[in-house]
């Protein structure tokens, strides 16, 4: 489904991604763990082709998404659905416009098909009755739930998490965790998670991919990357500093 | 010599991705079905919106500028034209130059503004993976609003211009106004009109694209948003006076017929 071959991506003289490879098959769950700044938002951004690579390959069902114009990607990215890191809702539009957004830039013109969509999603991530309130007006985790309202309304094939749970209480984390866990197995989607939140990695991820200074260091299943012997994703997965990084 | 050769490079630069992103917006014009709502919406902030400033500022101009040249013509006698210099100066020059200042100032610093943030925040990212091609939805309805509405605004500004230097006249200065109206029919030709107009047009043509752009490639952060915008008035405002001084050399010739 998708196919990574070979993506290098710098900006400036920082190398941020080397080489990078790996495969998603559909209705895998994957997520992409490393520690900040190591390129995990800049891949994430890759494979929907919000950034193009300096060289290398990124393939969606076949079709290579490098030298495709924004036009181009603009029909691949309809297989796609995308919760950002900071929700990305549109501030002048309100929760039920930001929803129809996608439906009705694809299309789709049925105001009581758009409005049955919209209750729907509403209501599959608790947010019923929320529909004329501006994203102003919503805490950051009923925002993060609209934003995976509308990355999912349009039925994706694909949708991609970037740091889903990130700056949320841990009471939150876990009901964005469980929504997320809900819509893929109520929808089947092929879903990637970029985090450095172990308990949700472990949770939505049955494939781990480790990226180290840019690289894939390990690619595995979850129960291998999480009883990893390798000293450098244990640490990690444990969240214990090198004792050289500790200086005060 | 070598800052001046980065200052040049870069202002080559960014001529060069004005009139790219000018191509883009044409051919969504011609190829993407607009999104009329928005339009309106534009239409409102831009246009209307834009009416108070600059009727302030075409009366108050035009009442000084009828003043000063009054003081000046007086001393020749030649006191009823100076509402025919006001009536060639509004519509030929200072209408669509005012319009212009006010709508870079006032339009043009909300739409770098709206769009920097827009981009900051994700916003326009998350429109891409909707789909939606920023330049159709955001860019295409700003431009076509601002192309549309400077005419218009500078039609008023000449209106009202006029029309305060003609009751100044009448009222305070104490010059008939029966021969000063006669004489600005006179002396103001169609021709006048026509290149307010077109100066109009192209000034909308500059400021929307020219906003845009500032905003669609501002840095991160809250000081980038504020450097992009004042970027935008800055370039707006002194490609509006450049372009005045070369369309005044290049319109004059051609329009005399009228």
């Amino acid at each position: 489904m998708i196919e990574v071959k070979n993506l290098c991506k710098s900006f400036g003289t920082n190398l941020v991604l080397n080489q990078v490879g790996f495969q998603v098959d559909e209705g895998e769950s994957i997520a992409i763990i490393g520690r900040s700044g190591t390129g995990k938002s800049v891949l994430i951004k890759h494979l929907i082709g919000l950034i193009a690579p300096d060289s290398g390959q990124v393939k969606v069902d076949g079709q290579n998404l490098v030298g495709m114009s924004e036009r181009e990607l603009l029909l691949i990215r309809q297989k796609f659905g995308m919760l950002f890191q900071g929700e990305a809702l549109f501030d002048s539009l309100n929760v039920a416009e930001n929803i129809a957004f996608p439906l009705r830039r694809t299309g789709c013109s049925d105001e009581s098909d758009i409005k049955r969509r919209i209750d729907e999603v509403l209501d599959l991530v608790e947010l019923s009755g929320t529909n004329l309130k501006m994203p102003s007006e919503l805490s950051g985790g009923m925002q993060k739930r609209v934003g995976l309202a509308r990355a999912i309304v349009h039925r994706p094939q694909i949708i991609l998490y970037d740091e889903p749970t990130t700056g949320l209480d841990p009471i939150v984390s876990d009901s964005i965790d469980q929504l997320m866990m809900r819509v893929r197995d109520k929808y089947h989607i092929t879903s990637i998670v970029v985090t450095h939140d172990m308990r949700c990695a472990r949770r939505l991820g049955q494939r781990i991919i480790y990226l180290l200074e840019g690289k894939v260091y390990l690619d595995a299943s979850a129960e291998e990357a999480f009883n990893s012997e390798d000293e450098l994703v244990g640490k990690f997965i444990r969240g214990e500093a090198d004792l050289k990084e500790v200086k005060f | 010599m070598k800052a001046a050769q980065g200052v040049g490079m870069n202002f080559s630069i960014g001529v060069g991705r004005v009139a790219l992103l000018a191509c883009e917006v044409i051919r969504s014009i011609f190829s993407v079905r607009l999104d009329w709502s928005e339009l309106l919406k534009q239409l409102h902030f831009i246009g209307v919106r834009s009416v108070f400033v600059v009727l302030t500022t075409g009366a108050s101009t035009g009442m000084v500028f009828c003043a000063q040249t009054l003081y000046q013509l007086h001393k020749v006698k030649m006191d009823s034209a100076a509402l025919s210099v006001v009536g060639i100066a509004m519509t030929g020059d200072l209408g669509p130059v005012l319009a212009g200042l006010m709508v870079a100032g006032r339009v043009g610093a909300g739409i770098t503004a709206e769009l920097g943030t827009m981009r900051v925040t994700e916003q326009i990212d998350a429109m891409r993976t909707m789909s939606t091609y920023p330049i159709d939805y955001l860019v295409v309805p700003r431009f076509i609003a601002t192309v549309l509405a400077m005419p218009l605004l500078t039609v008023l500004a000449s209106v009202v211009g006029i029309f305060a230097a003609y009751i100044l006249l009448g009222s305070v200065l104490g010059v008939d106004q029966a021969s000063s109206l006669k004489h600005m029919y006179y002396y103001t030709d169609t021709g006048d009109v026509l290149m307010g107009l077109i100066k109009a047009f192209v000034f909308g043509v500059l400021i929307s694209l020219i906003s845009c752009y500032r905003g669609l490639n501002c840095d991160k952060g809250a000081e980038g948003v504020g450097k992009a915008t004042n970027e935008a008035v800055v370039q707006s405002c002194i490609s509006i006076l450049i372009s005045n001084f070369f369309l005044t050399l290049l319109l004059r010739p051609i329009l005399k017929s009228f």
